[in-house]
């Protein structure tokens, strides 16, 4: 190594050396953090993905079994598909109210989102409980393992979803809208959201689908 | 109320099983006994089990794979002797059911425990370092996904004494993985261990892609980016995208199981090439995501001990970047006997090929590197000639096996056995041993013995060629994968053949045990006190070694690819700044480790069919999580002052490291106020 002259510099003349900025600020991590949970939801994506390609794969081995024309009454899905839809524009007026910083909004809007949320887990469950009570459950066939999988998964994703939310209620409850819980207020909404485009391909892709 | 585990789950009958049992346990209680007889357990505590610093986290990681290591390595040595052996009326001295765990454990254990957690390990330890950051994006994510690791290998460990492990094979293939063919627990520590460590390296994976986009210094643009940082940032990209559907195909698989799905049986509408569908669409990026930061890790050596930058940099990334996208479009090259028509064999045959061109851009781009430069035979060089070679040979048997006629004579022979251990020892594993030579210094502050490093070395060449060049031979012969037995007399010299080289390489083993041993004894005398030992290119090479626990005191500002070498040049590497300012750094915190307990609890219970310990577990680990989220004591500010503190012995040690004779001039400069 060669001999380097260590020296220090009581004048700052090595701006060229150093950055100025320190490490990542407050906002910068709540961006970073909101880039990681993207990634997280693109994760998801793939995940999905694989579900439902398993799911066209398998959606015509009846084996003997009922069809999905027979299982699904498009009725119920379509009630169980406007109380989420709903439930994602009602999150969006909770994220306006925490815009405008009024905390009661925030709080109202997210106990009316995690009724119409609890709303679509409840019908779901019923849906489930019904089609296993007549012999349908996912046992049966094929087609029926790869229904109850791919929508129980996003059910699953839905009532997770719905202990964060209860969750982050609490927390504003007890803490405000401090930066750490707003900060995770958005990424529940992005996530909150993201099941919805997910139930939407649901939707399609296998009830639309299995009953025309 | 423990559902399938009664005491007749332990396999006390057999002497073989027991005898890895005791050796386990044993050697545990030495670790346990020697922690406790130096007092060391609050040490360990507060320092290693509960810090969220992401060079212990990757010492821990590669602690982790040397263990398992020597744990998939026995797996090795009892194959071979097994195949040396049962030949004709002798039927050796492992029954099948033994021997088919044994298969499954030694590639499960190889690539999830060994080679996962060794990159990992390598990919914390050094990444950071190298973009100028001063830990990861999610310290404390960074330490769940490394407790997950650690759990899930455990378990692997616990199915040896407690149940069996799965006869599968490491790719797991239904129908065979399914109930009415594997009634037993063995699936089901395959499936859990497999779990739990995946969601761990998919955390991981998204960590560093976070950190490896936003946390580089001012001045570090992509193209400025080190091309390990490269290979880490690609590797993170597969995790991310690839492991879901691991995720997804085991979960099926389980689902199979427990709850009587049909997705891959036999009848009532499963389908069980959607299984080898699935698990190779992760299974393929899986490869790369273990071959790629070998590469960076040979980029950085051969930069190094060349003495000079990096042949093609532009190249190496454009090339590292077209791997990462091809391995998404070759996965059927894995089963090219499926069935498919031969256009789509075709074109998965087509695809593979190419992969191919990257690389061997990138294997130019080596030895243009070394070109005209002054190479020093260091182990880490020495690691990167072996593998250049080495995998040249691999990849050139791999383009056979891409062409989908060749591939059906010669699937599922041991040719393919021969073929990927071909590319992942010199592909993956050579260049672990490389980079763990090459970042030890760093980490520990003293250099591993280079005498000890050749032997090792050379047995592991020398080693794995008599072990894996016979199995070429016997895959054009005809012999299958996995045979316990056979009856076929010209087979029987190569496998004798194998099996010496499996003991050339135990030997090389033993080397670095006593590497390491060695090395810890003479530390004083290989002690690298400026934090340069090689004459690195790179920041990391710029710090103390070890660094201190925030990395940079002042972040630095860059300018060039290999920015410490444009510093050394421009003659301000050593420059102290005239202020220190704050440090905002991450709490150490116990909910990692704690979440990991849970998470094995979680994994045994479920594979027993204990559903209260399950349902408890997963509430526990909720509740860590949510407890988490309520917390924020979750950092802390380093003062200034102690920041300027520990700069200021870094400074007065590199002043008596680089100049002894002219301390006391540089004394009298007035940068040692004392």
């Amino acid at each position: 190594m060669p001999d380097t002259a260590i020296e220090v510099l009581n004048t700052d003349i090595l701006e060229d050396m150093f950055a100025s900025a320190e490490g990542q600020g407050e906002a910068e991590s709540v961006a970073s953090t909101a880039f990681g949970f993207w990634l997280y939801i693109m994760s998801d994506c793939i995940l999905f993905a694989a579900l439902f390609a398993t799911f066209v794969v398998l959606s015509r081995n009846y084996a003997g079994g009922p069809t999905g024309r027979e299982l699904f009454d498009l009725r119920e899905t379509l009630l169980e598909t406007f109380s989420l839809l709903t439930s994602s524009v009602t999150c969006g007026f909770a994220m306006l109210a925490l815009h405008r910083e009024e905390r009661g909004g925030v709080i109202s809007w997210l106990a009316v989102t995690f009724l119409f949320g609890l709303g679509f887990v409840v019908m779901e469950v019923r849906e489930f409980l019904h089609m296993a009570a007549i012999g349908s459950g996912p046992w049966r066939s094929g087609f029926l393992s790869a229904f109850f999988t791919l929508v129980g998964a996003h059910g699953t994703h839905v009532a997770i979803g719905l202990v964060w939310m209860a969750f982050m209620i609490v927390q504003i409850l007890a803490k405000g809208l401090t930066a750490s819980v707003q900060s995770r207020l958005l990424r529940l909404s992005m996530f909150w959201h993201f099941l919805d485009i997910i139930w939407v391909g649901v939707f399609t892709v296998v009830y639309l689908n299995g009953v025309y | 109320m423990f559902g399938r585990l009664t005491l007749s789950a332990i396999p006390y009958h057999n002497p073989i099983i027991m005898g890895g049992v005791s050796i386990a346990v044993i050697s545990a209680v030495i670790v346990i006994g020697a922690i406790t007889y130096f007092g060391k357990w609050t040490y360990l505590w507060r320092e290693w089990l509960t810090s969220v610093d992401h060079k212990r986290i990757g010492v821990m990681y590669i602690i982790l794979a040397l263990v398992m290591l020597l744990r998939g390595f026995a797996d090795a040595i009892m194959m071979r002797a097994q195949q040396a052996m049962a030949f004709g009326p002798n039927h050796g001295y492992l029954p099948p059911e033994h021997f088919d765990q044994i298969f499954t454990a030694h590639g499960t254990i190889m690539i999830y425990f060994m080679a996962m957690p060794f990159l990992i390990g390598l990919i914390n330890v050094a990444v950071p370092l190298q973009i100028g950051a001063r830990d990861v994006v999610f310290p404390f994510m960074n330490a769940v996904s490394l407790w997950l690791a650690v759990i899930s290998a455990m378990l692997v460990m616990v199915s040896l004494g407690v149940g069996e492990f799965s006869k599968g094979g490491w790719s797991g293939y239904p129908p065979l993985t399914e109930l009415p063919f594997s009634p037993g627990v063995g699936v089901d520590y395959w499936i859990w261990a497999l779990q739990l460590t995946g969601i761990g390296t998919l955390m991981t994976g998204i960590n560093f892609l976070v950190t490896i986009l936003r946390m580089r210094a001012p001045g570090m643009t992509l193209m400025r980016m080190p091309v390990f940082a490269w290979t880490a940032l690609c590797t993170s990209m597969l995790i991310v995208l690839a492991f879901p559907v691991l995720t997804v195909t085991l979960a099926l698989l389980a689902l199979d199981r427990y709850v009587g799905t049909h997705f891959f049986t036999a009848g009532a509408g499963g389908n069980l090439m959607m299984y080898t569908n699935l698990f190779w669409t992760w299974g393929h990026p899986e490869v790369y995501i273990l071959i790629l930061p070998a590469f960076g890790i040979y980029s950085e050596v051969t930069a190094s001990f060349s003495g000079k930058r990096l042949f093609g940099y532009a190249q190496m990334v454009y090339a590292t970047v077209a791997i990462t996208v091809l391995s998404f479009v070759v996965w059927l090259h894995h089963f090219f006997t499926m069935g498919a028509s031969a256009n789509v064999n075709a074109a998965f045959g087509i695809a593979t090929m190419l992969i191919a061109i990257p690389t061997g851009v990138k294997i130019f781009n080596w030895l243009f590197t070394m070109f005209r430069g002054r190479l020093c035979f260091t182990p880490p060089i020495l690691w990167t000639l072996g593998f250049i070679v080495t995998f040249v040979i691999g990849g050139v048997s791999g383009v056979v096996l891409a062409l989908p006629p060749a591939d059906y004579v010669l699937h599922n022979s041991e040719f393919l056995v021969a073929h990927f251990h071909n590319m992942l020892i010199p592909g993956s594993l050579f260049g672990f041993f490389a980079g763990y030579e090459y970042w030890f210094p760093k980490a520990f502050g003293f250099r591993l013995s280079e005498k000890w490093g050749r032997r090792a070395f050379w047995a592991w060449l020398i080693g794995f060629y008599v072990a894996f060049m016979p199995l070429y031979v016997l895959g054009f012969m005809g012999m299958p994968r996995r045979m316990q037995h056979y009856d076929n007399p010209a087979w029987h010299p190569w496998l004798e053949i194998a099996a010496a080289g499996v003991a050339i390489i135990a030997f090389g083993i033993a080397c670095q045990i006593a590497e390491l041993v060695v090395s810890i004894r003479d530390r004083a005398q290989a002690r690298d006190r400026t934090g340069d030992p090689w004459g690195g290119r790179t920041l990391e090479w710029w710090l103390a070694s070890p660094p201190p626990f925030y990395n940079f005191a002042r972040i630095p500002l860059v300018h060039d690819i290999d920015a410490f070498a444009d510093m050394k040049e421009r003659g301000i590497a050593y420059r102290r700044p005239a202020a220190y300012h704050d440090i905002h750094m991450p709490k150490n915190s116990g909910i990692a480790f704690v979440i990991g307990i849970l998470a094995f609890v979680l994994g045994f219970a479920l594979i027993w069919h204990i559903w209260w310990a399950s349902i408890l577990s997963l509430l526990g680990i909720l509740g860590c999580i949510l407890a988490r989220a309520w917390s924020e004591d979750v950092s802390w500010h380093v003062p200034a002052e102690e920041v300027a503190e520990i700069e200021d012995r870094r400074y007065r040690a590199l002043i008596s490291a680089m100049a002894p004779a002219t301390e006391e001039a540089r004394r009298g400069e007035g940068l040692v106020h004392a």
